[in-house]
């Protein structure tokens, strides 16, 4: 059962009933997911992006919680109209500002909508396979913890997988 | 955070009703109950029961009437055999902690199955660091212990099985009587004990009955006030205290008894002994008007634990697939329906239900799972109101979770 006690901000609780940018985009130029369902995380991100790199149209799903949709629901906001190399350097610190900060518990949450945001990016000049020189060759904080997360729930539902079987 | 805790309960203002189902975290206490807590307070009985002067002796005798009516609706042999705890969690590690240092020495395993409560569960896993082994017995997909698995893991050399009479989270009535019939052929020196906190005012047991040597209850799963529970221990069967101090009333556990609270314990158990019958059959009605609505309602929907007489008659606990368990907590909350859900967010992932891993739930089932539990107190028109604004707020989540997760 959920133990964690969860102060929510203003922020958060409005943007969880009333999410901006919610839904699957049928032309986006892109789209990139972070987490998966074994976390109880999951999320999607569509870009429209257009010749000049800008992003038209940002939209999200999102399978998570009330900070994750909310997070999200900011993350699509602030890149609208954005370059691609200026939406890159949103960080997952400067999201969980917006939303009036987050629960420790709850930093996950805004990570996994960074990450997936820096995916679509990445996988857009993968698609047109050109490497741009601001481009870190490296994965970054948000894109890293988003991996080590996925790895961590097929890990733990394997270890229990076994565990039940023994 | 206080703040921003008071603008989310500004958030629920103007609710046109309100249904409080997360009996398994937490109750409200019935004014009756209430009533008769009350006065103990401040009228009588506020003496400590081992001191000699009138308000003590209320106390004392307060304390007795109560021993008396809860060993009774136990059936047990004698109110010794009833011990006072402040609940569940203090009653489970007693009955473990109390057992194994007693028996230290005679052997070193323990018995448990998969989907006890976690104060069995972590206490167990503690006393591995201190040189006792654990055994977990599996569960089918409805949470029913195997039982020949429980007959192979009882040996000469095992000291103490717990396994719970009704399941916490998922309902299921465990066939406690076989069980330890079981675990005493294999070694009649095991000692065996029940959690009976979702059983107690709920199905009709008796401790006698079951032969069962121990069994914890619980004050707020039967609607008392939280704060207090007990452990029965049969007589004859020896434990250790693991908690010193200054010894009243109260042989197993040291400080000054919580008079207020043990009285409403044993008002608690009269209101929900009064009628059972009648009791389990409205909150059975009522559940399986919940369970038969959500399915009627809302598709992709599974039903955790068994069905009709072998489920708990308060308990509902149903996956959402596709919809994530905290969220829909919370939008629940905000349309006036309090529930839990079954899984707990540590710090970077979501960790599902132990008992729902173990029926072999898969992680994104476990997820969504909600768990609610009717009470005599909830009406028609409160399971009405709830499957007037669960199949909304489902279907709003997973307009949300979209296209995301397709199975
Ligand atoms: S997305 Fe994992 S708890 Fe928020």
């Amino acid at each position: 059962m959920s133990r964690v006690p969860l102060p929510y901000s203003q922020k958060i609780l409005e943007l969880f009933r009333n999410p901006k940018n919610l839904g699957r985009m049928e032309d986006a130029t892109v789209s990139a997911v972070a987490g998966n369902p074994q976390c109880g995380d999951m999320i999607t991100f569509y870009l429209k992006i257009n010749e000049q790199e800008i992003i038209e149209k940002a939209t999200f799903e999102s399978y998570g919680c009330a900070a994750n949709i909310a997070t999200s629901s900011i993350a699509t906001e602030k890149v609208k109209g954005m370059k691609l190399e200026d939406a890159w350097k949103i960080t997952w610190k400067s999201v969980a500002e917006e939303v009036g900060g987050l629960p420790a518990v709850k930093f996950h949450c805004g990570i996994l909508a960074v990450g997936a945001l820096r995916r679509a990016i990445r996988a857009y000049y993968k698609n047109k396979q050109i490497a741009p020189e601001w481009l870190p060759k490296e994965l970054t904080f948000e894109e890293k913890q988003a991996l080590e997360e996925e790895e961590l729930a097929r890990i733990l539902e394997k270890k229990m997988k076994m565990a039940e079987e023994k | 955070m206080v703040e921003n805790v008071r603008e989310l309960l500004k958030a629920h203002e103007g609710l046109k009703r309100e249904v409080y189902l997360d009996i398994e975290n937490s109750s409200m206490v019935p004014t009756e109950v209430l009533e008769a807590i009350l006065p103990y307070f401040n009228k009588r009985a506020y003496g400590n029961p081992t001191l000699t002067h009138k308000p003590g002796w209320e106390a004392f005798e307060a304390i007795m009437e109560s021993a008396q009516k809860i060993s009774g609706f136990l059936g047990c042999k004698s109110l010794e055999e009833v011990n006072f705890t402040p609940g569940e969690t203090e009653a489970n590690n007693l009955a473990l902690l109390g057992a194994t240092l007693q028996t230290r020495g005679k052997g070193k395993k323990i018995v448990i199955s998969e989907v006890e409560p976690l104060s069995i569960m972590h206490v167990t896993e503690m006393l591995t660091k201190y040189g006792f082994t654990v055994s977990k017995i599996p569960v089918d997909s409805e949470g029913f212990i195997n039982l020949e698995r429980l007959k192979e893991a009882v040996d000469g050399n095992t000291v103490f099985v717990s396994l719970s009479a009704v399941n916490h989270e998922i309902g299921t009535i465990q066939p406690i009587k076989e069980a330890q019939k079981i675990v005493k052929d294999k070694n009649p020196n095991a000692i065996f004990h029940t959690d009976a906190s979702d059983a107690y005012g709920k199905i009709p047991f008796s401790v006698q009955d079951l032969g069962v040597d121990m069994a914890t209850i619980s004050s707020y799963k039967i609607l008392g006030p939280r704060g207090i529970g007990a452990l029965y221990v049969k007589e004859g069967v020896n434990i250790e205290r693991i908690l010193e101090g200054q010894i009243g009333t109260q042989k197993l556990w040291p400080g000054v008894e919580n008079t207020p609270l043990i009285v409403g314990f044993a008002k608690a158990s009269e209101l929900a002994f009064q009628n059972l019958e009648e009791n389990v059959r409205h909150m059975r009605n009522l559940r399986d008007k919940l369970i038969n609505g959500i399915f009627e309602k809302i598709a992709d929907v599974r039903l955790n634990g068994p069905k009709g007489e072998k489920r708990a008659p308060d308990n509902v606990n149903i996956s959402f697939l596709r919809c994530e368990g905290e969220a829909l907590t919370i939008e629940l909350s905000l349309n006036g329906v309090y529930v839990s859900s079954g899984s707990a967010c540590t710090r970077r992932l979501l960790q599902p239900s132990h008992v729902l891993v173990a029926i072999g739930r898969k992680f994104e089932e476990a997820h969504g799972s909600i768990l609610m539990k009717v009470t005599r107190y909830h009406t028609e028109e409160d399971i009405d109101y709830v499957l007037e604004v669960l199949p909304k707020a489902v279907e709003r989540l997973r307009g949300i979770s979209g296209t995301t997760v397709v199975e």
